[in-house]
């Protein structure tokens, strides 16, 4: 899989989301199943994933699955 | 990246005219606050003291927003006893603003990486993810700090030791993160540490949710933090804050028994008969100002609390140091922690 299929994975799954659900164009606060619990599980779910510790502000600035992909990159992870 | 920097002089000045400004914007765009305002007769303040406060109380009884219906993303409500609660509105940009700032002030003593995390409750408290309660909420809100999150509780509420055994043999040589409702805190991780000899000296633990079932037991936030040093836990950061001002709380510095004001808040001590601004020593009626509140009229509110201020620019940080002394006596009991029952009862 590429980093990108991983994240857009680990956003399903941590969203509890169906597996054909385009998930490219999420934003945190237009999606009801990205509250505040899942954002803790999503961010588990990536650093999981991608091995990574992101830091607080990180955490608090994730807002979208684009502002993933842009913080992912600041550790190391090219999302492509 | 503080924002406990300002000094009392310029920090009044410059949170004088942005209160001012959200004076003037809530007025526009909240039809009670403006009948408020026009009752009081309010025109200008040139000091903080002089801005027109509402009485928290209010937020219970009135519908208080300043943004249109449709733009509500988030109501939140604080725990009460007698069945009122507050509503509280807030719009996607308040609701990004408190999560932010709330995050700069904690940063202040936890530091940008997100630690180890105890969390002295249980995981009960987050059973109904649409309506936490205040004390899921508070969790919720803390755990953005944390990683790897260990509850200290199981789900009925008793202690956990072998979980708070596994969380400090994996994490406990590292600096790590204890959040827990105080009275939570001194029940079941004290005296657990105490009668196991656990080591928290890596520690650094945020409490908060008022003193009175402490007092109770004759406990005093001073006895409360030299205990915690006997087991080894000496950086203890209390924090005052409700739910009407989201995103400010008032933390506890490194040297322990005042809290301070982050540079976007403050707080004003008034006498409960005359409404006066009392000088530093002189308790009463406390009144806390932050300019967080944008999408309802939350900017200057009266608590049901009472405090003292200690001094100004004279303790860890700059601006005033104060302490919550407790409740008005006649103001109705409606702590997050008041919601807690224990297992057995």
């Amino acid at each position: 899989m590429t980093e990108l299929q991983r994240l857009r994975e680990a956003f399903r799954t941590a969203l509890d989301l169906p597996a054909d659900e385009p998930v490219d164009d999420l934003r945190y606060q237009d999606n009801e199943k990205w509250d505040s619990l899942a954002h803790m599980s999503l961010v588990a779910a990536i650093e999981d994933e991608f091995s990574v510790m992101i830091d607080t502000d990180d955490v608090i600035n994730m807002s979208s699955f684009a502002e993933a992909v842009r913080i992912l990159g600041k550790y190391g992870v090219d999302v492509k | 990246m503080s924002v406990f920097t300002l000094p009392q002089s310029s920090k009044e000045k410059a949170l004088l005219a942005e209160l001012s400004d959200l004076v003037d914007l809530h007025r526009s765009r909240c039809e009670p606050y403006r009948r408020i305002l026009a009752a009081s007769g309010f025109r200008s303040a040139s000091d903080i003291s002089e801005l027109p406060w509402l009485p928290v109380r209010l937020f219970k009884t009135l519908e208080l927003k300043s943004i249109p219906d449709d733009e509500v993303f988030k109501v939140l409500t604080s725990s009460g006893t007698t069945g009122e609660v507050s509503r509280i509105y807030l719009d996607k940009a308040a609701a990004a603003t408190q999560t932010r700032q709330l995050g700069a002030t904690l940063q202040t003593v936890l530091g940008p990486k997100r630690l180890p995390m105890l969390i002295v409750d249980t995981k009960s408290i987050l059973k109904d993810r649409r309506s936490f309660s205040a004390r899921g909420a508070g969790v919720l809100g803390m755990a953005t700090f944390g990683r790897d999150h260990v509850w200290a509780l199981d789900n009925d509420g008793a202690v956990d030791l072998d979980g708070i055994r596994g969380f400090l043999a994996k994490h406990g040589d590292q600096p790590f993160l204890i959040f827990g409702f105080t009275y939570l805190v001194w029940l079941h991780l004290y005296e657990i540490a105490r009668e196991h000899g656990l080591d928290l000296g890596n520690g650094i633990l945020i409490h908060s949710g008022g003193w009175k079932k402490l007092v109770d037991q004759a406990v005093s936030p001073e006895e409360f933090r030299n205990r915690l040093a006997a087991v080894g836990l000496t950086r203890i950061h209390n924090f005052y804050g409700m739910v009407e001002q989201i995103g400010t709380i008032f933390l506890e510095g490194p040297s322990g028994g005042s809290l301070y004001c982050p540079d976007f808040a403050d707080v004003v001590v008034r006498d409960p008969e005359t409404w006066a601004e009392l000088p530093p020593g002189e308790p009463g009626l406390l009144e806390v100002v932050s300019t967080l509140p944008t999408s309802y009229p939350g900017h200057v509110l009266l608590t049901e609390d009472l405090g003292v201020v200690h001094g100004i620019d004279d303790g860890d940080w700059p601006g005033k140091r104060f302490s919550v002394l407790g409740r008005l006596p006649r103001a109705e009991a409606r702590g997050c922690s008041d919601t807690y029952r224990s297992a057995d009862s």
